[in-house]
């Protein structure tokens, strides 16, 4: 993808197992960088990254990874699995820099951000010391402004009398951010190697989930291997589901602010979320039974929660789908219910004839209390 | 008094599906003057066999006066209805269509300055004033109550969770703004803020927020040097995990800033009213008025 846009990194490949890493690595005159391939950054903290001085060392690191999952700050504590490891080819490293391009929500236009101290410690340098952060708006229809470009790359410093080759980076990171409709390029480190050229070693991209209707070839990179089973099961069904650790209660929401207020008021009871299914705004009954399905194959659960206020949703629908999914599954855990909005009335009807193990809460006050009562009694 | 709508509202709907239909069936309902729909293949038809169908946003508003619009396209063709509507020179645009793509909000709020529409949304439930039984968007009527609370909140539910509450305690709504969920949005809260402290209706104001970004300190800071009335807020999301981030760019451009702590503390320090429990909301005002 960047390639395309004249942006060069170090040569490389990927190999999926020990011996092909071992190849690559020989072909590369042994010392390289192997890097472990997951969707997710903080790999070099985690273990996931090495330098190796020969391609028997290469091999043998990739023997202790491939196959592991590699949890890093960023990854949850599931982490991901480690299918396949990127060799390349070993740079001279004289200083390491960071270099982004991301939508600031607040300022509503693609801002890029440097820093001189690139590297793993990028997020402690951001904490401590933001006088160490440079920032350059760029304007969503004139693009990046020349003027305030020399501007932003003269506060790096770079060694060498003209700026040129940081310019081009900047302006091709920028036409491949648009073009792909990215949320993010993160090149870190960016590093001037012992030639005083500009080298990006490492890079991270987000893509827009919204904008993949209209970037196909993208979609065909899609890597399910590297997406949690029920986060693409429920994808597929326009759910959005975040799997949390060390929680009891499964739980059916409509909208990120009841999620997270749901989350506020399990918490209180003692009680935790186990998983979150958020069914959005317009929904059907076939979406809220595949939901219901994904809820209860966690085996975690001991209690099913469904804070629900109708709005674009209709709650007699989303009570007829709960109770046939109940039914096929035949399902025995508690069922605490609030739901209020369009058509709650008669959705509230058809869960009271049903044969649900039903607990009906009056409000989001009465979630965490026939959450505690539960735990009481059990 | 309201804010954003008034009896001289007339509202147009671009998007009538399965969705758009039935709420634009329940706004009629609730009372709203809904006088035209926007389809270019529809033209010379009727919705619920008396709304006219027009092919153009700027065709419906010289044959029907229409000076609001809702949207319910779906997310694809929401920017091309957005742009219609601003360049129709329609006072306000709610668009409820979520899953806009962030470039495209980008553009459109770009778009949009030094133009006369004021947009809400997108990814939100629209907007509701009791009083005059209107509204536009999706929150439920039957909830609601005239009174004299304003609403402002990111979230579409917990809009709906406050209003609730508030009619619970036999009060009622002046009018509620939800301005949607999206990173990038038409109106901000310091934007609803300043209407409900010009609105003589709206006698306090709540405020939903919730965990990223830093709109929530923008408000603060907007209410501490500009806002008399009590503002009553809580900030959905305070046990929520760090989880996964996008990368480590969301923490550098911004820091600490997004936690829920950082939006409450700075909220409180303004004299902002917490209500830490979001069940609480209604007894709070309560308590304070």
């Amino acid at each position: 993808m960047l390639e395309k846009h004249n942006i060069k990194f170090p040569k490389g490949k990927v190999g999926s197992t020990p011996k092909e890493i071992y190849n690559i690595a020989k072909s590369f005159g042994g010392k390289v960088v192997v890097k472990a391939q997951i969707h997710s950054g903080g790999r070099g903290k985690a273990g996931g990254v090495k330098i190796c001085n020969s391609a028997i060392e290469a091999k043998e690191f990739s023997k202790k990874i491939i196959n592991t999952r590699l949890i890093t700050n960023q990854t949850g504590p599931e982490g991901y699995l480690v299918e396949k490891m990127f060799v390349t080819e070993i740079t001279d490293i004289k200083k390491e820099l960071y270099l982004s391009l991301l939508i600031d929500p607040d300022s509503e236009c693609p801002v890029f951000i440097a820093s001189l101290h690139g590297g793993m410690d990028i997020e402690k340098t951001a904490e401590s010391n933001q006088t160490h952060i440079f920032k350059m708006n760029c304007d969503p229809f004139l693009g990046i402004k020349p003027y305030k470009l020399k501007q932003f790359v003269a506060k790096l410093n770079l060694p060498g009398d003209d700026n040129s080759q940081i310019v081009s980076l900047i302006n091709n990171i920028y036409k491949a951010f648009i073009s792909n409709d990215c949320s993010l390029i993160e090149i870190n480190p960016l590093v001037i190697d012992d030639k005083a050229n500009l080298v990006p070693l490492d890079c991270k991209i987000t893509i827009d989930d919204d904008a993949l209707f209209r970037n196909k070839e993208i979609l065909k990179l899609r890597d399910i291997n590297q997406e949690n089973t029920m986060e693409t099961r429920a994808k597929d069904y326009d759910l959005a589901y975040v799997k949390l650790t060390g929680g009891n209660v499964g739980c059916m929401v409509n909208g990120a602010g009841l999620a997270m207020a749901t989350m506020d008021i399990t918490t209180k009871s003692g009680c935790y979320p186990a998983n979150f299914l958020d069914v959005g705004g317009s929904t059907d009954k076939e979406k809220i039974k595949e939901a219901f399905r994904i809820l209860v194959s966690d085996k975690e659960i001991k209690y099913i929660l469904i804070n629900l206020f109708a709005g674009i949703a209709k709650a007699d629908l989303i009570a007829e789908g709960i109770v046939e999914a109940n039914n096929e599954l035949n399902n025995k855990l508690p069922i605490i219910v609030s739901m209020r909005g369009t058509n709650s009335e008669s959705g509230f009807e058809i869960l009271k004839n049903s044969n649900l193990n039903l607990h009906v809460a009056n409000n989001l006050g009465d979630v965490s209390k026939l959450l505690l009562e539960l735990e009481k009694t059990k | 008094m309201t804010i954003l709508l008034d009896k001289n509202t007339k509202v147009l709907i671009q998007g009538v599906g399965r969705d758009g239909s039935f709420q634009a069936i329940k706004s009629i309902e609730y009372g709203t003057n809904v006088v035209s729909c926007v389809h270019p293949n529809r033209k010379d038809q009727f919705f619920q066999e008396k709304i006219p169908f027009f092919g153009s946003v700027k065709e419906a508003v010289e044959k029907t006066g229409a000076n609001a619009g809702v949207i319910y396209v779906p997310a694809p063709f929401a920017m091309d209805a957005i742009i219609e509507q601003i360049d129709a020179d329609l006072d306000v645009c709610v668009c409820i269509t979520e899953g806009i793509p962030i470039h495209d909000m980008m553009m459109i709020k770009n778009y949009i300055k030094n133009k006369k529409t004021k947009l809400i949304g997108p990814n939100c439930p629209g907007i509701i004033s009791p009083k005059l039984n209107l509204k536009m968007g999706i929150i439920p009527g039957n909830i609601c109550n005239p009174g004299n609370i304003g609403i402002v909140s990111r979230s579409g539910t917990l809009t709906y969770e406050a209003i609730a509450q508030i009619s619970e305690i036999g009060m009622g709504q002046s009018t509620c703004v939800g301005i949607g969920g999206d990173p990038i949005h038409g109106l901000s809260y310091v934007d609803v803020l300043k209407m409900f402290e010009e609105d003589p209706e709206t006698k306090a104001i709540v405020l939903i927020g919730e965990i990223g970004g830093t709109k929530e300190q923008s408000a603060a800071e907007y209410i501490n040097n500009n806002v008399s009335k009590p503002v009553i807020f809580t900030i959905a999301g305070s046990t929520a995990p760090p989880g996964k981030r996008m990368g480590h760019a969301g923490a550098v451009i911004n820091g600490k800033m997004g936690l829920a702590s950082e939006k409450i503390l700075a909220l409180k320090k303004v004299g902002a009213y917490h209500t830490e429990d979001l069940s609480k909301i209604g007894e709070t005002i309560k308590q304070i008025l």
